[in-house]
């Protein structure tokens, strides 16, 4: 497979799956201001996944357009992290989740803005400022739970326990990254652990939160390996293609 | 024969969906006119937000618009850089925005410093600087909710993006 198609597929499927999942949140947040917040951060992932999906489409030149992408694969060809498919959970475990994705995307899309593919470059540079918000939004709300009440300290402290063992998949490369980080397209991701790193730290010291003990780490999302959350998430987001093939509003 | 000017003047009767007292030249995401032929227009576009539901109308509106001026073929172009941020609206936008009810975007810190003071923004209702930010989040992408501590009105906030 085309190494730049797959490279963008996994990108565009990361904001995908994670826009899908906050979305299942509309009319049900804890409060009015929390479902808008969380809607409108998935509409910014919803519109990056439109951009990234489109241009993949582009870059496959087989015919196939955003929609297609988006609705018409199996799981197992979908390459988005095993991290945002996991169940919204409560209001803890969907922060928790969408903190650690934050952390991570700001400095990826501050250093893909500057990626030899135009195209990348210009869709980080504009997803780059909405995701400022977001991990602005998820951090406070990890400072507030943390440095909260004794149930909210709890609630958060197992999200993280829930959630932490997902995050270094974020960190994963193979040959697809390898070959495009040479062409000076792709990110080198380890590069940007040190910024990761300090960021979390810096939320978690300010919430009296600490990471999980256990080293166990995850992966296989990027290979099309995941949960068994994935399967219910797809079943809806692709009822209607399911059920009326090809319909079109 | 219609040059590009005239093109420019035509938008500027094609309102935003969901700010209608703005033109889509007021908010800047128009980028380029190119007039081909007396038949044939190019038109370049930039979103304000990745997701904003409203690019697909505005094309629409322009692409109504620009058919009833004569065009035959219309192409549109989406670009994404240098990216749309508020300061491409207009002063005039601005205005207009505030005479609608909706305060029009301040300078704001750097939106990594966590807990900040939230920006501040006067009251389009009584112009009290006494407000605070309800949800950075608002009923749009491109809005934040406040409210008036003097008059009491909730009010939306066009917000900084940078």
């Amino acid at each position: 497979m085309n190494n730049l198609f797959t490279y963008t597929l996994r990108i565009a499927d990361d904001s995908l799956i994670l826009g899908q999942r906050l979305s299942e949140w509309c009319g049900h947040g804890p409060i009015i201001e929390e479902d808008i917040a969380l809607t409108n951060i998935a509409l910014d992932l919803i519109g990056q996944a439109t951009s990234l999906l489109e241009y993949a489409a582009q870059v496959e030149d087989k015919g196939r357009n955003a929609d297609d992408l988006a609705f018409l694969r199996f799981e197992h060809q979908y390459f988005n992290t095993q991290l945002v498919e996991q169940k919204n959970g409560d209001f803890a475990v969907t922060i928790v989740r969408q903190w650690i994705f934050d952390t991570f995307r700001l400095p990826f899309y501050e250093a893909l803005q500057h990626s030899a593919d135009k195209q990348l470059a210009a869709i980080a540079e504009k997803s780059l400022k909405e995701t400022k918000y977001h991990w602005k939004h998820s951090s406070e709300w990890i400072i507030r739970m943390g440095d909260g009440t004794e149930e909210s300290n709890k609630r958060v402290t197992d999200a993280l326990n829930l959630l932490w063992k997902f995050s270094d998949e974020l960190f994963y490369m193979d040959a697809v990254d390898k070959e495009l980080i040479s062409q000076g397209v792709a990110i080198d991701l380890e590069t940007l652990r040190p910024a990761f790193n300090e960021r979390i730290q810096y939320v978690l010291q300010r919430a009296t939160l600490q990471l999980p003990d256990s080293k166990w780490k995850l992966n296989g999302g990027r290979l099309g390996r995941h949960t068994e959350h994935f399967g219910h998430l797809l079943a809806e987001m692709q009822y209607m293609q399911r059920a009326y093939p090809n319909m079109e509003w | 024969m219609v040059n590009e000017t005239t093109i420019w003047n035509y938008l500027e009767e094609v309102p935003d969906p969901e700010v209608p007292v703005l033109s889509v030249i007021d908010l800047g995401i128009v980028r380029a006119v190119k007039v081909i032929s007396e038949k044939e227009v190019e038109v370049t576009i930039t979103p304000t937000y990745s997701g904003c539901p409203a690019m697909n109308y505005i094309e629409k509106n322009i692409r109504e618009l620009l058919t009833e001026k004569g065009f035959e073929k219309i192409t549109f172009h989406t670009v994404l850089s240098p990216a749309w941020t508020t300061d491409w609206m207009s002063e005039a936008g601005k205005e207009k925005l505030l005479a609608y009810g909706i305060a029009p975007p301040v300078n704001e810190v750097d939106k990594l410093i966590l807990f900040g003071d939230a920006p501040v923004v006067k009251c389009p209702q009584c112009g009290s600087e006494n407000t605070k930010m309800l949800s950075q989040f608002g009923s749009t992408a491109c809005k934040a909710l406040y409210q008036c501590n003097d008059c009491l009105e909730p009010f939306d906030y066009f917000k900084c993006l940078r």
